[in-house]
């Protein structure tokens, strides 16, 4: 005899998909309304605080590099705390929060396009027997801030060898992880996901480029990318990709995430350029986070004996 | 006590001294940027940036409220609501000549970077005012917020009970219907500012459209009916 229990839950109580996923901007506006038009509520910054990140597994090995900068370092708070990185929320602060829910171990990245050894390297794979350099380097952000912040990596140079490029190979594309379960702002549309960056093949293995998996020291923290990003800091920081998933080389310029979000705002190359303004604000100055008096922005970001060379007779008021 | 009274005492100084929760916030962020005391505990690395942001955010919700006094008049009936108008208007131009401000100093004074003659110095005064007067000029977003600002503030300069009188309530009512155009100029600076996810300055140009839109329809149904029902809202609030 077929007995048919009614389940537990009648279909009319479970929560429609959309409305779950959305609760955290319910909770929101129902709170904002609550608090008649917000009056009574401060917006997120002020009820929520944000939480720097637990210090990580100490990374061992790390050598000390020449092409550090001895400037004052901003400190762990200020690197965890203050991020954009928009698959966890729009707000500096939110991927100090909302960041925990990243799985970064198992780890893989795939190794696609024009090369020979195209694959899916675990991480602990791309990681074996790779020297570890610490590399403090400045950030600037296209938002005019910056900070000074001690990675811990190693070449991108050095893997792509690994991956035997062919000839056809004139630029490389990478993409961040785009997990909605994982990453609360991959549910709004903020930008077309997933994240993807491109260099060209002579930036990417410039000895400046490199892919960060740590930080301080320690293992990178969830909010600044982990487990592996790029570094690439004569450019905005937007270029420094977090989380990569996928590395493809190609013929073609790829498509970059902000240039497709606002071209005539952002371009393919974004290298830090004090004369070339942003359309809605100057990048001629810069706000050190930690510091009240601005600075001066410096062509390339302070980079350019190293790398002025790579764009030799190229406009960059053009190629910005 | 009667609810006049009830309004005199209890409710107007109450609403006060809530509005001026965000300046007392302000302080606190300020004295914690200096080493006072301990900074709020929302307060970002980047604290110039959040008290700029702030009260630009606190400009807006109190250009809603204030706009938002006559259609829940109308709506409910609760004529003592106007009451409050005035106090509300006040509070977002407290709070726009605020942003501007710290924008001012934040911003531009500190972009000078050197001050060969000192800060307080005529050489200062003049890179300062040029500063902003490139931005007000060169950047939209700029432009219209502090096109925003300017249109409060004959608001504020003619908020007086002595000058609704001297202006007489028709001509005053016509001036001060300038507040939309602030309040449409202080969304749209909003969005223009932001890089990508407008999720914010949407909402509040969805409130403000919301709030607009109880004007043109009853603009609309006065100009069907040629003799107005209501009288026009302009009593002083002493």
């Amino acid at each position: 005899m077929l007995i048919k229990r009614p389940s537990d839950i009648r279909s009319s109580e479970i929560t429609e998909k959309k409305v779950y996923l959305n609760r955290r901007e319910f909770v929101a506006t129902a709170a904002a309304a609550a608090a008649g038009f917000g009056v009574l509520a401060g917006s997120n910054q002020l009820i929520e605080a944000a939480q720097p990140a637990p210090h990580g597994r100490k990374l061992e090995g790390v050598k000390k590099s020449p092409l550090s900068t001895t400037e004052k370092l901003n400190s762990w708070q200020d690197i965890t705390t203050y991020n954009n990185y928009y698959e966890f929320g729009t707000d500096k602060d939110s991927p100090s929060m909302l960041a925990k829910g990243l799985k970064p171990s198992p780890w893989n990245v795939l190794v696609d396009g024009e090369c020979a050894k195209k694959a899916s390297y675990h991480l602990e794979d791309i990681l074996k027997g790779q020297a570890l350099e610490e590399r403090i380097y400045r950030l600037r952000c296209v938002e005019r801030w910056s900070m000074v912040i001690p990675w811990v990596g190693f070449p991108l140079s050095d893997f792509i060898k690994r991956c035997e490029p062919t000839s056809k190979a004139k630029f490389v594309e990478f993409t961040t992880l785009a997990d909605a379960g994982q990453m609360v702002g991959v549910r709004s549309p903020v930008l077309d996901w997933p994240y993807t960056e491109g260099l060209r093949m002579d930036e990417a293995m410039h000895p400046l480029a490199i892919l960060a998996v740590g930080l301080y020291g320690e293992v990178l923290p969830n909010q600044n990318g982990a487990p592996i990003r790029l570094v690439v800091p004569w450019k905005y920081g937007f270029k420094s990709i977090k989380s990569i998933v996928k590395i493809r080389f190609t013929e073609r310029q790829p498509e970059t995430a902000w240039n497709k979000s606002a071209p005539q705002e952002y371009g393919f190359y974004s290298n830090v350029n004090p004369q070339k303004d942003h359309p809605r604000w100057s990048q001629s100055v810069e706000r050190r986070i930690g510091e009240f008096i601005q600075r001066r922005t410096l062509l390339f970001n302070g980079y350019a004996d190293q790398v002025s060379s790579l764009y030799t007779g190229m406009d960059l008021n053009k190629n910005y | 006590m009667s609810s006049n009274q009830v309004i005199r005492w209890i409710l107007k100084p109450a609403i006060f001294l809530a509005s001026l929760g965000p300046a007392a916030w302000l302080v606190w962020a300020l004295g914690g940027m200096f080493g006072y005391w301990e900074p709020p505990s929302g307060l970002s690395p980047n604290p110039l940036s959040d008290i700029t942001n702030e009260t630009g955010v606190w400009t807006l919700r109190f250009l809603c409220l204030t706009l938002f006094v006559t259609p829940l008049r109308r709506l409910t009936g609760w004529n003592a609501v106007i009451r409050f108008r005035r106090m509300t208007g006040l509070f977002a131009f407290f709070y726009g000549s605020l942003h501007f401000l710290i924008y001012s100093i934040a911003d531009r004074l500190l972009s000078l970077i050197d001050f060969p003659d000192g800060v307080l110095s005529s050489d200062t005064a003049r890179r300062w005012a040029a500063a902003i007067g490139e931005d007000i000029y060169k950047r939209p977003f700029i432009t219209v917020g502090f096109t925003a600002l300017m249109l409060m503030l004959p608001l504020a300069l003619t908020s007086t009970a002595g000058m609704i009188r001297r202006l007489g309530g028709k001509r005053w009512q016509a001036l001060h219907r300038l507040v939309y155009a602030s309040a449409i100029a202080g969304v749209v600076h909003y969005w223009w500012l932001v890089k990508a996810d407008i999720s914010r300055p949407r909402n509040y140009a969805v409130i403000v459209g919301v709030l607009l839109l109880f004007r043109v329809v009853w603009a609309r149904r006065r100009a069907r009916k040629p003799s107005p029902v209501h009288a026009p809202a302009i009593t002083p609030s002493s």
